[in-house]
């Protein structure tokens, strides 16, 4: 029995045992690298063809999308600026929300309150995306349709689209990115050194003031990086808008029925064939830039914070002490002007 | 030395999952050809006398049809086509039904130059297509309704006041005969075979004016049914009590006014041959047989549309 235990006997199948789960791990640390390489060669494979085939300023600056016309016509234009503008607008209403709520769970709420909040969000998270676009439908269309008949009443430029626009599209978003932004925000705000509360109460600043002034600037990179996933995940959320925002290809103005880059594919893969099957990759493509470029800024924003904690010493008694230490250093100023 | 094999076996992966991405486009023609080959051989002259199609030969005739026919086309006519293989080749063990989905004129022209046996198309033939040697045969009409919401006051618009609507030119229903309220103007997303049919019929063909495109048949209801003011377009066979069909020049869209060629809005579901059907194989009389016969228009009914008897 004690030799199955002993460090000196059966070396050669223990050795065996190391390497093979060696190999299994790093064949398991291949296999992400493996999906996210392939998945990218494959979207500039099948992305590109069309790009040159039509032409590049064509098809991202073109703002006429009739792929099924005798001289068909692929602008994505319009599509493209609807998801900027959609995401912006998303974020504008969903962060400053989930930010709040976050404070307000990490700060105020007394626990039994946020024993009941906590949950509540996380549970919003759990939500199926398709949900949150059949909520969009029985509530936000109709009330949307009803604003829209009160505002263009008489007009006869305006093309009523029954409440399916970009103000209900970007109301799902912000709904939808809120549980993100609130659970990294508040564990940013957590992290947040005890000390520099007390000192900032210590020195006489309301709970209000230190929050404002000193926890949130302190939490600032956390925030920011909540930002930045709350706009991955609007950016590519297509079921829940697709219900809600009628996928007309329209400037993206407030009531205006819109296509995003996302339901555009979506909509339209099942019947495309030919050139205009090569279009919707092109548009994945598009896409697949986007959520990139938000990854290397998120991966920016991460190393930065991390270059300057390699510069504080004094920084190294727990990460989170770091990370919001070092974020301190950038909010000073401020601090100093108002405490 | 390790880090070698590995890059060796990422790399060919990678290759070939990119290859498997690209082959993925390309249709896949793969058939049975050794049942194809047996098609010409194994046809009894039994089959020939299945014009008449009694129950006992058609048993009979079930035990020795053997090999495969191509279709090739219309992608509006799928749920037909997919439905009608499924039935037939169960009755048929030995028969393979193949079914490609390209588009009408694309199923036409292959049927034209020999690469299929059926060409699917969900229009008229043309005449150029005629006189290449292609026969018509119709095995379905399918027929659009326009649909409003139910609490809409008009019941009928003749086709150039649709034409207005679905272009942009009428934008409220007191032009057309109704109450002072806008009309949302629902449809479908491109490529779709409803929306094909319908702006092809009113000659509007990349004119229509959306406001909501939505990308299956039951989303259009939904959207019609709890959208005052909205007009839509689905096929026939899914109306029911949530949405008003509008009649159409005064002709109510039902089965018999279709048939009697009196609703506008409606299309043939063309299986066009190469030469009349009796000239070609056993097997695809059969199969022609058994879609006029009783089974084959149980199945034309299934999937929502009109049978042609």
């Amino acid at each position: 029995m004690n030799e199955s235990f002993s460090i000196f006997s059966h070396y050669g199948s223990k050795s065996g045992v190391e390497r093979a789960a060696e190999v299994i791990f790093t064949a398991s640390g291949f296999f992400a690298v493996l999906a996210v390489a392939s998945i990218t060669l494959y979207m500039i494979i099948s992305g590109t063809p069309a790009l040159f085939q039509v032409g590049i300023l064509d098809i991202l600056f073109g703002t006429v999308w009739q792929p099924e016309a005798a001289s068909a016509s692929y602008g994505i234009l319009y599509v493209i600026l609807t998801s900027i503008v959609g995401t912006f607008l998303a974020i504008l209403i969903g962060v400053p929300i989930g930010v709040l709520t976050a404070v307000f769970l990490a700060e105020v709420a007394p626990p039994k309150l946020a024993g009941v909040v906590r949950p509540a969000v996380e549970l919003l998270a759990g939500i199926p995306s398709v949900i949150y676009g059949l909520l969009g439908i029985l509530i936000l269309n109709p009330f949307m349709y009803r604003m829209e008949r009160i505002i263009f009443a008489g007009s006869t430029t305006h093309q009523f689209t029954g409440g399916a626009n970009l103000i209900s599209a970007v109301l799902v978003l912000a709904m939808m990115i809120l549980p993100t932004v609130i659970n990294i925000s508040e564990s940013a705000l957590r992290a947040v050194p005890a000390y520099l509360k007390s000192a900032s109460l210590a020195l006489g600043a309301t709970h209000i003031q230190t929050i404002f002034h000193v926890i949130i600037p302190a939490a600032k990179s956390g925030i920011v990086t909540a930002v930045v996933l709350g706009t991955g995940r609007a950016i590519g959320e297509a079921m829940a808008i697709s219900l809600v925002s009628g996928s007309a290809v329209n400037l993206p103005l407030p009531f205006n029925s819109v296509r995003f880059l996302t339901t555009a594919i979506v909509s339209e893969m099942s019947y495309a064939s030919g050139l205009h099957r090569k279009v919707l990759f092109t548009i994945g493509l598009v896409l697949f830039v986007f959520i990139m470029v938000i990854n290397v800024t998120l991966t920016r924003v991460l190393k930065k914070q991390n270059d300057s904690d390699k510069g504080e010493p004094a920084g190294r008694k727990g990460s989170g002490e770091r990370k919001a230490g070092e974020s301190m250093r950038g909010s000073q100023p401020e601090r100093s002007v108002q405490v | 030395m390790r880090k070698k094999i590995f890059t060796v076996i990422c790399t060919a992966i990678l290759a070939m999952s990119a290859l498997a991405g690209c082959g993925s486009g390309e249709t896949s023609t793969a058939s049975n050809q050794t049942a194809a080959e047996a098609a010409a051989t194994s046809a009894s002259s039994d089959t020939q006398a299945g014009t008449e199609a009694s129950e006992q030969a058609d048993t009979e005739a079930a035990k020795e049809l053997s090999g495969s026919i191509s279709m090739v086309g219309s992608t509006s006519m799928e749920k037909f086509a997919n439905a009608l293989s499924e039935v037939f080749m169960e009755k048929y063990p030995d028969v393979t039904l193949q079914a490609e989905f390209v588009g009408s004129g694309a199923g036409i022209e292959a049927v034209a130059n020999g690469s299929a046996d059926i060409g699917n198309s969900s229009r008229n033939l043309k005449d150029e297509e005629k006189a290449k040697g292609v026969v018509e045969n119709i095995v379905a009409i399918d027929g659009i309704a326009v649909v409003v919401d139910p609490t809409n006051t008009v019941e009928d618009l003749t086709k150039e006041q649709l034409a207005d609507i679905y272009a942009g030119n009428v934008t409220n229903w007191s032009e057309v005969g109704g109450t002072n309220s806008p009309i949302v103007v629902v449809g479908r997303e491109a490529g779709s075979g409803t929306r094909g049919a319908f702006e092809e019929i009113l000659k509007l063909e990349e004119q229509c004016k959306y406001s909501n495109e939505l990308d299956s048949t039951g989303a259009v209801m939904a959207k019609v049914a709890s959208t005052p003011g909205a007009i839509g377009y689905v096929s026939l066979d899914v109306l029911d009590d949530t949405v008003k069909a509008l009649k159409l020049e005064g002709v109510e869209p039902t089965a018999e006014t279709i048939k009697a060629g009196d609703y506008f809005l409606s299309r043939p579901f063309v299986m066009a041959t190469k030469g009349e059907i009796a000239e070609q194989s056993p097997l695809i009389q059969e199969l022609f047989n058994f879609i006029y016969s009783d089974e084959g228009t149980q199945i034309v009914e299934a999937v929502g549309l009109i049978p042609t008897k």
